[in-house]
């Protein structure tokens, strides 16, 4: 940062901040002048509005704070009351709760866009690593922000979700104590969520920090895949992409305002809407729906591994589920690995392309049998036969077919350059 | 290929979720027309006027409606002097005073509607089952104000062979189908001075619109605002779209 020249601004002020400070220069550099290719699809949309999607979470967070009690007896009234007697409190909180799932919705797509067009490549493997940690600490304080309302669905999934962690042999009972600060979810349990809950978005904010960073070191990828190769190929990050991300941000602001004015509680559950009581136990337990394509993975094991013959169990069913849905996620971590082949885009890989449209399916699939009934049944057979094949696609594609693949899918003719390609298909 | 899957992906989105709770042995309420639904839906004054004297004629027996105060019946149309009259009908325990002693008063504007028991334990002790509290029922059940109305228009008769406890009552829509509330109305029941029919449909509609709001106040609220929210950010959007045209007509 600091050393190399330095352009000079018109703005005397603006100048003289800048010689101290080059914060200006380095706004130019970064998202004025900043070179970026040209060919971006509407998938490339997503980053920006993450970020924007991060500041409404802390802003109308903060808002909710000011409002909220975290205390067993008060807490679902006091967020009652920041719906009825707060001024403007129904809309910050209509917005904090479906934000949550819009928040998910973008990071979903930004994934997904990561996957398919093959961003987590070299150079990106630590830019594509930063994403993974995000996308944990973003589960975990969505997790922890769906108990503070202490309705029923907030104490039990917490019960739920936190006794899973009692499963990892030596140190599992430990973390499920330190996890509750006691021996049942209670008010030990909600203050120190809501301190995390308060904390985590800002760890986040400094992760996205380093994320951006990696990202302007090796800049963007394209849809084709292919390395920029001179500035023909690129564009000024202003005005061309701010531009065009703020028409995309506007038309997800669209769909997010129709859910938070018309349907605000359309993607939440209707037993959180009633106070928490240890004593009853709601009829079926479901985590909101960002969480359903894991819970379906974790519910999908229901049986022990163990030595053959004998009735000595190596891993318990409910340990296996653990590790399975853990390790759905962190497997991305390693992707980079997994998958080596040197054709980033699913555009030049025929066979990758299917593949990964598949299992886009197939994780949709799990995200409904997530919310099915434990003792469900389609077509007679059991959900849970249908979620142990949907999770062993889903492990296939990562361990098995990605590495054959690497050594021997025979790519499509690739076009020579970004500008050759956009150039020639006549736009 | 593509086609298919996309076709696939298509289809999965829109076969509507087979919900958990269909599998728990309960019917889907019939769908009703409520003027408060639709993205300009707006409350009938006069039903709720009329669905609150359900509630205090009839369900204040046994449930508490306890985030609603006297002063949010402003909302249902009544003035100032109204809301007092309602209120002062009410005998709220107040104090300490300053020898200590929990005093009796008329209620007042500021005062909630007070609840029929002094706690869970006594509500159950007369009820079996606590009667739960009325003020979210609406936001806290699936169907809202069509299971509301359902729930007090679907006492049957039990079906041959199924034993009863005298404290249980069979209701098409309850999960389970047994409830422990007995059939709280009855035709003629209440007395409506403006010419609405007294039967139990018309009083079911009206407190299930009364809920309705009691659950969700802020409603009109929130859908005007919605509709000037988007219909500013469709006008951004359209300018957008232009400003982005004009900015990439050179590149392509
Ligand atoms: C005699 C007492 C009594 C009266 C009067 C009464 N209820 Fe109930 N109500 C109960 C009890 C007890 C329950 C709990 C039923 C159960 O869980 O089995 C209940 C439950 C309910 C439920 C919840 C059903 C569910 O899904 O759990 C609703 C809704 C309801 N009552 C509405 C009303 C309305 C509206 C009125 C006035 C028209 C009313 N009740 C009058 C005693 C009463
Ligand atoms: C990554 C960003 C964040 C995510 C994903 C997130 C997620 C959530 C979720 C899912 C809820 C439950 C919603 C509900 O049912 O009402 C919630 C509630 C809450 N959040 Fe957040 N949150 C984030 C950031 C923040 C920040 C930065 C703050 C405070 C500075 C905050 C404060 C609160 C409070 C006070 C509540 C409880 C009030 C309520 O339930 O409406 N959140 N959050």
């Amino acid at each position: 940062m600091g050393s190399g020249t330095r352009e000079k601004f018109d703005n005397p002020v603006v100048d003289w901040v800048d010689e101290r400070l080059p914060i200006f220069t380095l706004m130019q550099r970064e998202y004025g002048v900043f070179p970026t290719p040209k060919n971006f699809n509407y998938f490339w949309n997503f980053g920006a509005i993450l970020m924007f999607m991060l500041v409404v979470m802390i802003v109308t967070g903060l808002f909710l704070a000011m409002h909220y009690t975290a205390n067993t007896e008060l807490a679902f009234d006091a967020v009652e009351r920041i719906m009825r007697d707060v001024n403007g409190g129904w809309l910050m909180r209509y917005i904090h709760m479906n934000g949550a799932s819009f928040f998910f919705i973008a990071v979903y797509l930004h994934i997904f866009r990561g996957m398919y067009y093959g961003s987590y490549k070299a150079p990106r493997e630590i830019l594509w690593i930063l994403g993974v940690v995000i996308f944990l600490l973003m589960m975990g304080t969505a997790f922890i922000g769906y108990v503070l309302p202490w309705g029923q669905m907030s104490l039990w999934g917490a019960t739920v979700i936190t006794n899973l962690f009692s499963a990892i042999p030596v140190v599992g009972e430990y973390i499920v104590t330190l996890l509750w600060g006691g021996f049942s979810v209670d008010n030990p349990t909600l203050t120190r969520f809501f301190a995390l809950h308060f904390l985590l978005p800002f760890v986040i904010f400094a992760v996205v920090f380093l994320h951006v960073w990696a990202l302007h070191v090796t800049g963007s990828n394209n849809p084709l895949g292919i390395d920029t190769k001179g500035p023909q190929d690129t564009l000024p990050f202003h005005p061309y992409y701010t531009m065009k991300d703020t028409f995309g941000l506007i038309v997800f602001l669209i769909a997010y305002a129709a859910v938070i004015f018309f349907f605000p509680n359309s993607l939440g559950h209707p037993d959180n809407y009633i106070p928490a009581d240890p004593l009853v136990t709601p009829a079926h337990i479901v985590p909101e729906w960002y969480f359903l394509p894991f819970y379906a993975m974790l519910r999908a094991i229901t049986f022990d591994i163990g030595v053959p013959f004998t009735d000595i169990v190596i891993i318990s069913a409910k340990l296996g589920g653990v590790i399975v849905m853990f390790s759905s996620i962190l497997i991305w971590v390693v992707l980079p690995w997994l998958d080596s082949h040197p054709i980033r885009s699913a555009k030049y890989r025929p066979i990758f392309q299917k593949l990964i449209l598949i299992l886009l399916v197939d994780f949709i699939f799990l995200g409904y049998l997530g919310a099915e009934a434990a003792d469900a049944k389609y077509f007679g057979i059991p959900v849970n036969y249908f979620g142990l094949a949907a999770t062993a696609y889903y492990f296939l594609f990562f361990l098995v077919f990605l590495p054959v693949l690497s050594k021997l899918e025979k790519g499509r003719e690739m076009p020579p350059s970004i500008n050759e390609a956009v150039t020639s298909k006549g736009h | 290929m593509k086609r298919t899957l996309l076709t696939a992906l298509a289809v999965l989105a829109v076969v509507p979720f087979q919900s958990a709770q269909a599998a728990g042995d309960s019917v889907t309420p019939p769908h009703k027309y409520w003027g408060f639904h639709g993205y300009d839906g707006t409350y009938d004054k006069a039903a709720l006027q009329r669905g609150l004297k359900v509630y205090r004629e009839v369900c204040s027996a046994c449930h508490s409606l306890k985030r609603i105060a006297f002063r949010n019946l402003a909302d249902l149309g009544y003035n100032e002097d109204q809301i007092k009259a309602i209120a002062s009908e009410y005998t709220i325990q107040d104090g300490p005073d300053e020898e200590g002693e929990m005093y009796d008063r008329p209620g007042i504007p500021s005062d909630y509607f007070p609840s029929p028991f002094p706690n869970k334990q006594a509500a159950a002790a007369v009820h079996g089952v606590m009667p739960p509290d009325l003020s979210l029922i609406t936001k806290a059940r699936k169907y809202g104000a069509d299971y509301v109305h359902a729930i007090l228009t679907g006492y049957e008769a039990a079906p041959e062979g199924k034993k009863l406890q005298p404290s249980q009552h069979w209701n098409k829509y309850m999960p389970g189908h047994v409830i422990a509330m007995a059939a709280p109305l009855s035709d003629e029941l209440i007395e409506y001075e403006d010419g609405t029919p007294m039967t139990v449909d018309q009083y079911a509609r009206d407190v299930a619109e009364f809920l309705t709001w009691a659950a969700e106040p802020e409603m009109e609220d929130r859908k005007r605002i919605g509709l000037n929210v988007l219909l500013f950010l469709t006008i951004f959007a359209f300018v957008m779209y232009g400003v982005k045209r004009k900015i990439w007509a050179d590149v392509h």
